[in-house]
């Protein structure tokens, strides 16, 4: 959290892009998108640009990796060298790994990993494009894909940040606002059971300013939710209008 | 068949409360604090007390009775393993075969990459699955191709009441098994052959287009200048 004093985030009581203190940036998700994957999503937040597949569940590989008990949910994050201004050199990094690792947990909370044993639920999500934010838009994304693969799950997990700016508790910092903010707070929620799924903070808050923070990040969560159930209704609905469920065991041929 | 179907089509997604009185938790929901809920995307349906959710998309989920196709990936002395698209490779044992093999004489009777139509006879908690070939219409599948499909999509392509699959096969000539699994063998001429998985794609990619039956035998009788009266 680095904060200069060369630069205004804050302007007549708005931010830098024209958003309120407790206004998102624009979200669109579009489910199904990828016709080799079991599930997917494309998702666009702000200027953010992240596609998530889901495989499996399937058969874990390395064997020793395998759980006798449950699925094992094996998140990848990545973002493409072409993600950032300069361009991110290629491959897993200190950061990438560390994301990964607190997606597969946030994701584990809800898909019923028992139902599966010893298999491997991959979720892959890559940055096409990114701009402050990406862990959070991910974990939206990824929800989404594991709902369109077909995966039982207690609830879709929505995400969301808020942070510090000039002083100011704002909701999903922008890329100036997270560069040169004073905190960032990621929050992965599940709205079904009211519970949290990813906590991080960068940068300091005072109980008071957290406590403001969490409320922010939750109502946005609730909505992201939204978003996210009207990705795959608009995926699904139509499908549903001529169906027929006819069963080929009976032996059609 | 009719009593299975249900009337209204309602679309749940994960974590959505299902408000239904007097029903037990069935497949694809799970009860907390004594209120039912959908598990996975899908649609509702009720049977026999349970309320169910029936996966709309995903990959194939085994269950018993179901008829499938499996390609043999490995050979044992007294089995072979088979991919059915599940999460997991099945075991056929020499047991499940219709003919008498002795231990480690496997090989002269299956090999790998041999296609099979089989019958999945168990599937237990830790999903394993039991599949046998021991039954009358099952087979070592020769000659034809193998396509695959998305395993939610195979009602569409066998149709009302199999309505699909049996105008696929009078137009084409066609023979044509449609497993559980989303594997689909396809045995004819090439031309036939061709023709079905044109319509076969036509299906995937309109399968909620109105009137769709209708549509695949306008291209069927445009290929084949076939005409059938009913």
């Amino acid at each position: 959290m680095g904060s200069n004093k060369d630069i205004d985030l804050i302007e007549d009581g708005k931010r830098l892009d024209g958003r309120d203190f407790d206004e998102l940036r624009e979200i669109s998700i579009d489910a199904g998108v990828l016709k080799r994957a079991d599930g997917s999503a494309y998702l666009e937040w702000g200027k953010n640009k992240i596609m998530a597949a889901v495989y499996g569940p399937r058969e874990m590989h390395p064997r020793h990796a395998q759980e006798t008990t449950k699925a094992v949910v094996r998140a990848r994050y990545n973002m493409a060298a072409f993600s950032v201004p300069d361009r991110k050199r290629p491959g897993p990094d200190r950061r990438s790994t560390e994301i990964s690792k607190l997606v597969s947990e946030a994701l584990e909370k809800v898909v019923f990993t028992e139902n599966y044993p010893r298999s491997v639920i991959d979720v892959f999500i890559e940055v096409l494009q990114a701009s402050a934010g990406t862990r959070c838009g991910g974990l939206t994304a990824a929800s989404v894909a594991l709902a369109d693969a077909g995966i039982p799950m207690s609830d879709m997990v929505a995400s969301c940040a808020s942070g510090k700016i000039e002083g100011e508790v704002v909701l999903d910092l922008g890329k100036n606002e997270d560069n040169y903010g004073q905190a960032d707070v990621p929050v992965g929620y599940i709205p079904r059971s009211d519970e949290l799924c990813l906590l991080q903070m960068d940068g300091n808050l005072t109980q008071e300013e957290y406590e403001k923070a969490m409320e922010m990040s939750i109502d946005a969560c609730k909505d992201i939710h939204e978003i996210q159930r009207g990705a795959l209704r608009e995926r699904y609905s139509t499908e549903l209008q001529e169906e027929e469920i006819t069963k080929a065991s009976e032996g059609v041929e | 068949m009719m009593s299975e179907r249900e009337t209204e089509r309602e679309l749940l997604l994960p974590g959505d409360e299902i408000e239904e009185t007097g029903v037990k938790p069935g497949e694809g929901t799970f009860k907390k604090n004594g209120k039912i809920y959908a598990a996975k995307l899908g649609v509702k349906t009720v049977r026999d007390g349970y309320v169910n959710v029936a996966a709309q998309s995903g990959r194939y989920d085994p269950s018993e009775g179901d008829k499938v196709i499996g390609t043999v990936t490995d050979i044992d002395p007294s089995y072979w393993t088979v991919d059915v698209n599940a999460p997991f490779p099945a075991v056929l044992h020499v047991n499940d075969v219709p003919w008498r093999v002795d231990y480690g004489d496997t090989s002269s009777y299956i090999e790998v990459g041999d296609a099979l139509l089989l019958r999945i006879t168990d599937v237990d908690e830790q999903n394993k699955m039991q599949i046998s070939i021991d039954e009358e219409g099952l087979r070592k599948l020769e000659g034809g191709q193998i396509i695959e499909i998305a395993p939610s999509q195979v009602p569409r392509i066998i149709g009302r009441g199999g309505s699909m699959i049996s105008m696929l096969k009078k137009y084409t000539g066609c023979k044509i098994f449609v497993g559980q699994n989303g594997r689909i063998w396809i045995d004819g001429d090439l031309e036939g052959q061709y023709l079905v998985i044109k319509a076969i794609e036509m299906i995937e990619e309109n399968a909620q287009a109105l009137g769709l039956t209708d549509a695949v035998e306008n291209f069927l009788k445009e290929e084949t200048g076939k005409e059938f009266d009913d």
